[in-house]
């Protein structure tokens, strides 16, 4: 058992009064990685929450810079940090809430050269990618690795995550068997998303990744949760694994490929 | 015939196929839904070969890309 410092003991009071929590809970929570695929809308406050709560090691893979017109709902990134890489603006942001987190920053996008070998570095993955060719390929790196990770998408006014546990539970391409066809579904970019939408749906993968670190509680498995923020209405779809899934049925894929493009990113 | 849609119970026409279906619920690109009927994913390719049947429960899951 880890001594814990003052310091930290009054750090993590909170967490250490939850009674499914404790002494135990954040010392796994302390122990764990979690790897944060894209520092924007979604893994903005994913890596708030996950620094505030000490993770013990966080990685951040985003290739971009930050742009003006992030800053409506990308809250880890300030004013001044604009043209600034994300990874690094965001390692700050974390430092600044809790020098205890270590954080290892990727300043590339994520592709099948690199995807596995990321994803097998950290305990739980997220997937905070904001294209259908990444969302594809961080699902099926994670079922070659076999690690367990939340999906999440937003557009306007909504948002749906699942939490996978490959093999065992609906993984992505279970549900949504390929990446739709080319500028048949808006994105982010042509269609806009209320910036506090994205800060609902990060919450909520930064809950589920504490709550796997802790085994506290049910993951979304099998479960896909959407909401449409104009009504508040949430609705959690009962999912079954497809034997049949091209990526995670029978023995399933071995090794990952790159889906095509399909979303043109538009850049003010 | 009586169906569930997303939760919400709906009277629909005898025979329609998942295809017809999807144009009868105002879905307009059918290639960007995802539809189980009783828990079972079916195929896009096999939309039209499948018939609808009375008490039939249907999520339609749609597809969500944004993140950044």
């Amino acid at each position: 058992m880890r001594a814990f410092s003052d310091e930290e003991l009054e750090r993590y009071s909170r967490h250490i009064l939850l009674q499914d929590v404790g002494i135990e809970g954040q010392e796994k929570i302390m122990d764990a990685s979690v790897l944060i695929i894209g520092a924007g809308g979604l893994g903005s406050p994913i890596a708030l929450y996950l620094a505030a709560a000490g993770v013990g090691r966080i990685g951040l893979v985003d290739g971009d810079v930050v742009d003006l017109s992030n800053l409506q709902r990308q809250v880890i990134h300030t004013t001044a940090e604009v043209g600034t890489p994300k990874v690094l603006s965001a390692k700050r942001k974390i430092e600044a809430i809790n020098p205890h987190v270590h954080v290892e920053t990727y300043q590339t996008m994520v592709d099948a050269s690199n995807i596995v070998e990321l994803v097998s570095k950290y305990d739980f993955i997220i997937d905070g990618t904001d294209n259908f060719s990444a969302k594809f390929l961080i699902n099926d790196a994670c079922v070659v690795a076999k690690k367990p990770y939340s999906h999440g998408g937003i557009l306007r006014f909504g948002g749906q995550t699942m939490t996978i546990a490959p093999h065992e539970s609906a993984c992505y391409a279970c549900v949504f068997d390929a990446p739709p066809p080319a500028n048949a579904v808006p994105t982010c970019s042509s269609a806009g998303i209320l910036g506090a939408v994205a800060g609902m749906l990060g919450t909520i993968q930064a809950t589920e990744a504490l709550k796997y670190i802790t085994g506290v509680g049910e993951l979304l498995h099998n479960k896909l949760l959407s909401f449409d923020a104009k009504t508040m209405q949430f609705r959690t779809i009962n999912l079954a694994k497809n034997p049949a899934c091209r990526v995670c049925g029978g023995t399933g894929i071995t090794h990952v490929r790159d889906y095509e493009a399909v979303v043109c990113e538009m850049k003010r | 015939m009586n169906v569930t849609i997303n939760e919400e119970a709906k009277t629909i026409p005898e025979g329609l196929n998942l295809v017809e279906l999807l144009k009868v619920e105002n879905v307009e690109m059918p290639e960007t839904v995802s539809v189980q009927i009783n828990g079972t994913f079916i195929r896009q390719d096999a939309y039209a070969s499948t018939p609808i049947q009375e008490d039939d429960t249907l999520p339609f899951l749609y597809f969500m890309g944004g993140g950044a």
